[in-house]
């Protein structure tokens, strides 16, 4: 075998199918990866809703999900790129700390919760709470979000090209949030804010980062914290 | 937690496979829910013939020669026994009368749900086990829902498993928890409804038998009962050609559907529809909060 050859072989593609192979080989297999391995292309077919593929990755790995997961997919993901090519059950990315989550389909509730940095995009709907209590991580939904999403969303930014539902930006704290369409109604203590010129800047750094095409920062509106709750006042106790 | 799954068949070829579709559905979810399990089925109706669906703890004792004591009693009728559960079938004008006179000869035995079509088969076990000693597989039929459950409010016991039926044909799988069910019982109480169980759930199928009754369809229904209702509820709801999904407006029991030219598909979770037939090609969706589904084949045709 000359070098060439071995070498390719090394960074072929691990296939996990899970129709064959229980999920925790494959979790393990992802959490054996050391700094600077070559074999960091993994995927996985049938995957049938299971949950938690793809959890607690810790290195720059590379994973392709075919088909639809349930719960927790890529939960705690620390530097990996996971692409599922279907949709994604509760959870999705939760508690995500850096590299990116790719949905191509659509994902159930609480895509992204307290996720502290990265990149999740969905590339159909999100269900209700997307991005809850997000403390650092970007998100880019190409089509709606449902209700209370952002509720006491920390830091980050949530991105939505369609609308969102009732009580966004619930409690917010410093999340920036940008939504292209229509916003049924807002949370306590969040209010519309203006569009500067670093916001623009930042709205289209995310915009290209997602590969979102042919649509300008200019067409989002900026929902962020009024500050008013931050600090218990009785004054307010009916928003609360 | 818990499981549910439901299945309405458009194409009528897909009908003896029902039961089969819907135990692997309903088996998929056993880890929502170990506790018990049940399964309605809505099937062939017979012109001028009714079904009640009875259970009993002593089958042995209560099944023998039950078909002799009900024509002894004035109520021939044909008896179809599995395991712990037994179907009548009688004449649609005695539906009435099998209440009363199993009440007299046999008062241990328990009425799962009755009408023209539906039979309801539910045991404390796994779902495996529930569809193994019923033969749920073989079972044909035009829709049907399932549940697996992990008891939170009321007893484990073969009453207090799901689907529950309060009126004829009707009947409810619920994954949440309601928190006005006390008050809503007696207030059913008051207005005529009969209670088996203390259990949650019971009320909410009572509530709908009872706006029904009113001359509400099943989608009028479940509309008002998103203001009725207060607590955690995702519900799936068959009647003799209907078939309804609501969730409450927090929405936090997952639910997922389905739906292609042959069928429309509910599971708790995607994982509960993977093996239907052209599942891959299928429209998936979450059920939006607070909003109505509701298919019906007479309205349909």
């Amino acid at each position: 075998m000359d070098a060439s050859v071995k070498r390719e072989s090394l960074e072929a593609t691990r296939v996990f199918d899970l129709a064959s192979t229980p999920l925790r080989e494959l979790n393990s297999a992802l959490h054996a990866i050391g700094p600077g391995a070559n074999d960091t292309n993994f995927e996985v077919v049938n995957p049938r809703g299971s949950h938690a593929v793809a959890v607690g990755i810790d290195q720059p790995v590379s994973v392709d999900v075919r088909g639809s997961v349930g719960y927790y997919c890529a939960g705690m993901n620390d530097g990996g790129t996971v692409t599922v090519h279907g949709s994604a059950g509760p959870g999705v990315a939760e508690n995500m700390m850096s590299g990116t989550v790719v949905i191509e389909g659509d994902a159930s509730q609480y895509a992204g919760a307290t996720g502290r940095g990265g990149l999740l995009v969905i590339k159909g709907n999100a269900a209700s709470r997307c991005g809850i209590s997000m403390k650092g991580i970007d998100i880019v939904v190409q089509g709606n979000i449902g209700h209370m999403s952002a509720f006491m969303g920390q830091s980050g930014h949530l991105v939505v090209l369609g609308d969102a539902g009732d009580a966004l930006g619930d409690s917010l704290y410093e999340a920036k949030l940008f939504v292209r369409g229509k916003v049924k109604s807002l949370g306590a203590d969040c209010i519309e804010k203006e569009m500067r010129p670093e916001h623009l800047q930042k709205l289209g750094e995310l915009l290209d980062r997602a590969g979102v095409k042919n649509v300008r920062p200019e067409e989002f509106k900026r929902y962020g914290s009024a500050r008013k709750l931050y600090n218990f006042n009785i004054d307010n106790a009916d928003a609360y | 937690m818990c499981g549910i799954v439901g299945l309405f068949l458009k194409d009528s070829r897909l009908e003896p496979q029902l039961g089969q579709l819907l135990s692997d559905m309903l088996i998929t979810m056993t880890d929502r829910g170990p506790d018990s399990a049940g399964i309605a089925i809505y099937g062939p109706a017979t012109e001028g013939r009714a079904k009640v669906t009875i259970q009993s703890a002593k089958p042995a004792v209560d099944f023998a020669d039950l078909e002799r004591d009900l024509a002894d009693a004035g109520l021939p009728a044909r008896v179809t026994v599995k395991s712990t559960h037994a179907v009548i079938a009688v004449a649609a004008a005695r539906l009435a009368d099998v209440r009363s006179v199993l009440a007299s000869i046999r008062p241990h035995v328990r009425i799962m749900g009755a009408g023209d079509s539906v039979e309801i088969y539910k045991e404390v076990g796994l779902p495996k086990d529930v569809v193994a000693r019923f033969d749920l597989r073989s079972m044909s039929g035009t829709h049907g829902i399932g549940h697996t459950r992990m008891a939170t409010e009321s007893a484990v016991t073969t009453l207090g498993a799901h689907p529950f039926s309060t009126g004829s044909d009707q009947c409810l799988v619920h994954n949440g928890s309601l928190s006005n069910h006390n008050n809503l019982r007696r207030e059913l109480i008051r207005e005529g409804m009969a209670f088996e169980t203390q259990n949650d759930t019971e009320v909410a199928a009572a509530y709908l038998t009872a706006e029904m009754a009113k001359g509400k369809d099943l989608g009028e229904a479940l509309t008002t009962a998103l203001d009725d209702l207060d607590g955690f509820f995702t519900f799936v709801v068959g009647t003799k050609s209907g078939f309804g999904v609501v969730r409450d407006p927090i929405a936090c029991k997952p639910a997922v559907m389905a739906e292609t030219d042959q069928y429309v598909a509910f599971g708790s979770e995607y994982r509960a529809l993977v093996n239907l037939p052209g599942i891959e090609d299928a429209r998936v969706w979450e059920p939006e909060p607070a909003t109505v589904y509701f298919w019906d084949h007479e309205k349909a045709a």
